[in-house]
């Protein structure tokens, strides 16, 4: 298990704050956040690259707060890979195993190990400038993990890649994580990236984490505006959550009012995800659950989905596929009718 | 007539459209005219009768070979003060850092008779320091030891400078995987920052060691003998004339040279990982 324990660190005007996280052996966790949040900061400082000002650093138990990078047996693999240009990929992905001192066989027998796992035996002898991204990508894979790491932390590995590569190295990664059972760290921006891989994951903005928790749990119950902005649940609202005589709790904003199944009241804030809105333009046949009246103001085509601005007031962005919006031939100005199921009104007061 | 005309309109045309390129072309062959044009009449005009005696003559033999190996030492002893620190610039940041940068480039600025002067002050056996060297039997006034701290002073900012730019060049992150695959600060040095930055801090120290072995006014000040090739050609104008003085100097205008088409080639030479 990787542990961290309060730390901080400046550097150059930035800082990590209290940082505290718990990683399981074989976990694949994901720590998400905006660019600048000190994402590659943590991973680094976590690889021994700094020196933190404050708090502990574990690793199965092991205090490794003051160890030297070089003895931590922690793998890194950076967004633009840092291949080392001057040498070729057989000489890149040894580099570990001949700085060790190695000896020959030992450095043969885990350089075919890892080129056949990866399958990258035919690059063996090529530069990295004339590798595709992600060959750059499986080679900085093999060179972190031939020297079998107790900890593989990726620094935006996908980022640099087009779609499709970043489909391919997305399903590698994952091999790799099954197959090998190691412990990854992952960085990344992409929401959707962290859902997709992690099996734990964690927000970070502003130095500190936010959030950390199951994929589920950070997605359906953000615990600040940071983190459902975030996670794409766009439409944040500042108001007040009452609780009524029949035990509802509703939150109220604009003199609207959103049933929730959460539990807090007073002065907070809601977050309600595009996607869980359900948008009509015909009048809703009674479901049990409220619906509300409201005037489309905006239309926004992101190509596969359609966003569409309601003004109730609030103003709320819902979502549609686009076959969806092509079939009810919606326009601005036009009414609609949205049904707000009350499992999707999230509440916090941060 | 009309077709005349037209001509000379599209020339006109022409020479306005491309005033700028024009103009810029002209004012740079000036100033290479003006950079080449003595150079080149000295190598290539000169009595060659006289430069072949000048090539034999044991004097002229000895100040241009003292030239060549006290720029050398000076150059060594450049490479392993000044790539340590210019190292350490590229990397660190650290309080006072702009103000030694630029500290660093001043016995470029300075002019070179007070450099001499300041390293004389310092240096000269009734100051502290050249007293602790003299303990050693090293002095630095008419000796070799003074020419090449001269030089030293005069042409290390070159060599850390590009030292320096090219540390900077090599993606930080590299040393920092290096670093994570279990290598020490010293191993990460040696297999990856070096090896990736040797190129410009070889050229670097080649324009260190022309810069050095054609020095003038430090030297001067604290050793006129034994006699370097700058100092010589300066003796030989002043005791004889422009004839006994131009094959010393033309002689080191060619050694100039050939330095000078080795760093560009050594810089233009494709690396095979660009």
């Amino acid at each position: 298990m990787i542990s961290l324990a309060g730390v901080n660190l400046q550097l150059h005007g930035f800082a990590l704050q209290d940082i505290n996280l718990k990683i399981d052996n074989g976990d694949y966790f994901i720590l998400v956040g905006p660019s600048a949040s000190g994402k590659t900061l943590l991973l680094e400082t976590i690889a021994g690259l700094h020196n933190v000002t404050s708090g502990k650093i574990w690793i199965d138990g092991r205090d490794i707060t003051s160890l030297e990078s070089e003895k931590r047996n922690i793998g890194m693999v950076y967004q633009d890979c840092a291949l080392f240009p001057h040498l070729t990929v057989r000489d890149n992905i040894v580099f570990g195993l001949v700085i060790r001192g190695k000896k020959p066989a030992v450095i043969n027998r885990e350089l075919k190990r890892i080129v056949q796992l990866l399958n990258i035996g035919y690059l063996l002898d090529r530069r990295p400038h004339n590798l595709s991204g992600g060959e750059k990508q499986k080679v900085a894979l093999a060179r972190a993990l031939v020297t079998n790491p107790e900890l593989l932390l990726l620094d935006e590995p996908l980022g640099a890649l087009d779609p499709q590569t970043r489909e391919t190295v997305r399903q590698e990664i994952n091999k790799l994580h099954q197959e090998l059972g190691i412990t990854i760290l992952h960085v990344t921006h992409d929401f959707e990236e962290a859902v997709t891989l992690g099996t734990r994951i964690a927000v970070i903005g502003e130095g500190s984490i936010k959030q950390a928790g199951l994929p589920d749990e950070i997605f359906h119950h953000p615990n600040s505006r940071f983190v459902a902005y975030f996670t794409m649940a766009v439409n944040v609202f500042p108001g007040a959550a009452e609780r009524e005589n029949d035990n509802k709790t509703f939150f109220i904003v604009e003199n609207t009012r959103f049933e929730t199944e959460e539990s807090i009241t007073g002065a907070c804030y809601a977050a309600i995800r595009p996607e869980n809105i359900l948008l009509s333009n015909t009048f809703p046949v009674n479901n049990g659950q409220g619906f509300f009246t409201g005037v489309i103001t905006g239309i926004i085509n992101r190509g596969s989905i359609i966003n569409i601005i309601v003004d109730l007031p609030p103003t709320l962005v819902c979502l549609l596929t686009r076959n969806a919006f092509e079939q009810m031939n919606l326009t601005v100005g036009q009414q609609v009718y949205l049904t707000v199921p009350p499992s999707s009104v999230y509440l916090f007061t941060d | 007539m009309e077709d005349n005309g037209q001509i000379k309109n599209n020339w006109l045309s022409k020479i306005f459209k491309h005033s700028f390129t024009f103009l810029f072309i002209i004012l740079g062959f000036l100033i290479l005219l003006f950079i080449l044009v003595p150079l080149f009449k000295m190598v290539f005009l000169s009595d060659k009768e006289a430069m072949w005696l000048a090539l034999l003559d044991s004097e002229t033999i000895q100040a241009v070979w003292l030239s060549i190996y006290a720029a050398l030492i000076a150059t060594a002893i450049g490479f392993v003060l000044g790539v340590p620190l210019a190292y350490l610039f590229a990397r660190y940041e650290f309080p006072g850092k702009n103000i030694f940068e630029g500290l660093i480039d001043l016995p470029i600025v300075v002019p070179h008779s007070a450099a001499g002067i300041a390293l004389l002050f310092v240096f000269g056996s009734n100051f502290i320091v050249g007293k602790g060297f003299k303990l050693f039997g090293i002095q630095f006034v008419d000796s070799l030891a003074g020419i090449i701290i001269a030089m030293l002073f005069v042409s290390v900012p070159i060599l850390i400078s590009s030292a320096k730019e090219s540390f900077r060049k090599v993606d930080v992150r590299l040393e920092k995987v290096a670093r994570t695959l279990g290598a020490s600060p010293w191993q990460t040095f040696f297999r990856i920052s070096f090896p990736l930055a040797w190129r410009s801090i070889l050229a670097g120290s080649l324009m260190m060691w022309a810069r050095g072995m054609s020095e003038f006014g430090a030297v001067i000040i604290l050793t006129y003998h034994p006699t370097t090739a700058p100092v010589l050609i300066y003796e030989r104008f002043e005791t004889f004339g422009l004839a006994q003085a131009i094959p010393v100097a033309a002689i080191m205008i060619i050694i100039s040279a050939v330095v000078f088409i080795g760093v560009q080639t050594l810089l233009r030479w494709r690396k095979n990982y660009d």
